[in-house]
């Protein structure tokens, strides 16, 4: 009998405030819409210098945003809004962000580096970055059509010390050129 | 005389209201509505999303989107312009066709002239359009009776540039012409108004402005508040490395009264400053259909609202975003308006269908420029505590206060705005 009156009081807006204190803890896209007005909408990021969310692999965004949390990787805005959220609360977001479809962007690369890119990736990075970058083993990140100028930046702050590389990615990285690396990330950014 | 049905519409529109004609209560109705509508008021950085995300949620409720221009003005990044960083308002400037395209948000260019909430139905320009709910994201308008004198003509001589657009255009036009060795006074009204932070942007815009083009001419900056009401060290900071002898900024001086055709501002009629540049922000409330609607709160000048939501607590079926809203400890931003209208939309298709309410969890995000190639932010978490909307403790804040990431911010701004920009227009 309650359930029903209250399902009648939400249906037609009528006592929306007691209503209000029976609302259920804020859900994944409530969680998650909020930011998309910098990811772009269901993480579809339209600005190159931010990482588009949409399709990336669960594990890598809770690693992400527990070492923004924890200050282990650098950012700007995102050290301090991660701070703002409970693990409870990251997995939720990076659920729905895994959920969404491949955000495909048409930027322009290189097609020699994309070449070079390609038989790079094969060798030396496929084992983690699967299917061309498509998807990533545990919390490896999706590469795949990712924005060549956010990459950029990461690799500049690995490059630099101030993102600290996984091991297996350091074997790797340190023998090859920068040469060898920006066309890595201009076949990524070619991936559809 | 014969009337065709074009004219004779025209002709009600036009006697609305008027005693002329007793047989017509209102204009006609502009579009029969189906079984679910909302109607969202406005077409900036709040309507765009709530009417996108409703739709983007429930297809089965049709949306319509009333805002009085085609195209829309981004307030964020504008101060770029008048600085001349931005060579145009092109990047600042979204049109509603793709929302149409990619959402079946029906959009219709017209002024909303009166909210009739007993009836659910809104009159416009154009006619009438009913409503099962109503979203309003009128932003602000000004309280005018508390600046004497500034009136629409003292507005093309003192633009306020508060609203992107002409006024923005018309700014930098007067900068531009000022001569070197100028003055241009800004007036900045007390807390809350519009986009906290930026006032202080904006002098510093200005400045970066001055100081490579009129480099013996100064900003003088009359704040009515106490101190810099946002991000303060940073500007402070920012000022001095900068801009020392061409930002004057003076705390604590509230600005009452303008005198157009002398060029001054007068402080609680006490002291009188002259500017060759008179760029007034004056004090702010939510936009007039708003106040007009009765929605204000005690205050009587911002709209009260359930933290839920965001339905008015004082005209049940009519929800308040953006600046126009008392949204607790989210400030009166772009980025607050983006996310309001996402909570908003959500529990709006959970009103809609019966559905179980969803606590709101929001963020603000917000860069300032201080020169061309340095930016500070700030950002936080909101969420709902005790029926209130508040930061989450413990989180968010402002940038590191030794400059060390401006840089970054700076190109990072960037992307904020094409993406908050895309967000409303695709």
């Amino acid at each position: 009998m309650m359930m029903k009156w209250r399902g009648w009081a939400l249906a037609t807006g009528a006592l929306a405030v007691s209503a209000m204190a029976q609302a259920a803890p804020p859900s994944a896209a409530m969680l998650s819409n909020a930011c998309a007005g910098c990811h772009g909408t269901n993480g579809g990021s339209a600005g190159p210098t931010m990482p588009s969310l949409a399709s990336q692999s669960k594990e890598a965004i809770e690693a992400a945003m527990k070492k923004f949390k924890n200050g282990e990787r650098p950012g700007s805005v995102m050290g301090r809004l991660a701070k703002g959220y409970s693990d409870a609360e990251i997995t939720a977001m990076a659920e729905f962000f895994s959920k969404q479809k491949l955000h495909v962007t048409s930027q322009s690369v290189d097609a020699a580096k994309v070449k070079k890119g390609a038989s790079l990736q094969e060798s030396n990075c496929g084992r983690c970055h699967i299917e061309d970058g498509r998807e990533g083993k545990d919390d490896t990140p999706v590469m795949a059509s990712q924005w060549l100028p956010y990459m950029q930046m990461q690799m500049a702050d690995y490059l630099s010390g101030k993102r600290k590389m996984p091991e297996k990615m350091k074997e790797k990285v340190d023998p090859m050129s920068k040469e060898d690396l920006d066309a890595l990330l201009h076949f990524y950014a070619s991936v559809k | 005389m014969t009337l065709d049905r074009r004219s004779f519409l025209k002709l009600v529109g036009a006697g609305a209201g008027a005693a002329g004609l007793p047989m017509i209560g209102r204009a006609a109705e502009l579009m029969p509505k189906g079984a679910k509508r909302v109607v969202v008021v406005g077409g900036g950085y709040g309507g765009t999303i709530a009417a996108k995300y409703i739709r983007m949620m429930d297809k089965s409720i049709e949306v319509v989107m009333i805002e009085r221009n085609d195209h829309f003005v981004s307030c964020p990044f504008s101060n770029l312009y008048i600085g001349g960083i931005l060579k145009d308002l092109n990047p600042l400037t979204i049109k509603y066709d793709k929302l149409a395209a990619n959402h079946g948000v029906k959009v219709v260019q017209a002024e909303v002239t009166a909210i009739d909430p007993a009836a659910k139905v809104v009159t416009t320009s154009k006619g009438t359009v009913s409503y099962d709910r109503l979203v309003l994201s009128p932003g602000v308008d000004f309280r005018l009776e508390e600046m004497k004198g500034y009136d629409a003509a003292a507005m093309e001589k003192m633009p306020h540039a508060w609203k992107a657009g002409p006024q923005t255009v018309l700014l930098r036009k007067q900068l531009e012409a000022m001569k070197d060795g100028g003055t241009m006074v800004m007036t900045i009204p007390l807390s809350p108004y519009r986009c906290p932070p930026g006032p202080y942007e904006r002098a510093s815009m200005v400045a970066h402005y001055l100081k490579a083009n009129k480099p013996k001419s100064k900003i003088v900056v009359l704040d009515a508040n106490p101190d810099i009401t946002s991000k303060g060290g940073l500007f402070k900071k920012g000022w001095k490395d900068n801009y020392e002898g061409i930002i004057d900024y003076r705390p604590a001086k509230k600005v009452t009264e303008v005198e157009p055709g002398k060029m001054t501002v007068l402080i609680e009629g006490l002291e009188d400053v002259k500017g060759d540049v008179v760029n007034v922000i004056p004090p702010q409330r939510a936009g007039q259909i708003a106040v007009a609607a009765g929605l204000v709160g005690d205050d009587k000048n911002w709209c009260t609202v359930n933290p839920t939501t965001f339905e008015s607590t004082k005209q049940a079926g009519i929800h308040v975003i953006g600046d126009a809203s008392n949204a607790g400890a989210m400030p009166k931003s772009g980025y607050s308006a983006n996310s309001e209208a996402k909570v908003c939309a959500m529990n709006i298709v959970a009103l809609m269908n019966g559905k179980e309410l969803t606590e709101m969890s929001g963020i603000n995000t917000c860069y300032s420029y201080i020169t061309d190639k340095e930016a500070v932010s700030v950002a936080a978490v909101y969420k709902v505590a005790d029926g209130k909307i508040i930061a989450v403790p413990n989180s968010g804040g402002v940038s590191p206060a030794d400059f060390s990431a401006a840089k970054i911010e700076a190109v990072y701004a960037e992307s904020w705005l094409r993406n908050i920009l895309t967000e409303m227009s695709t």
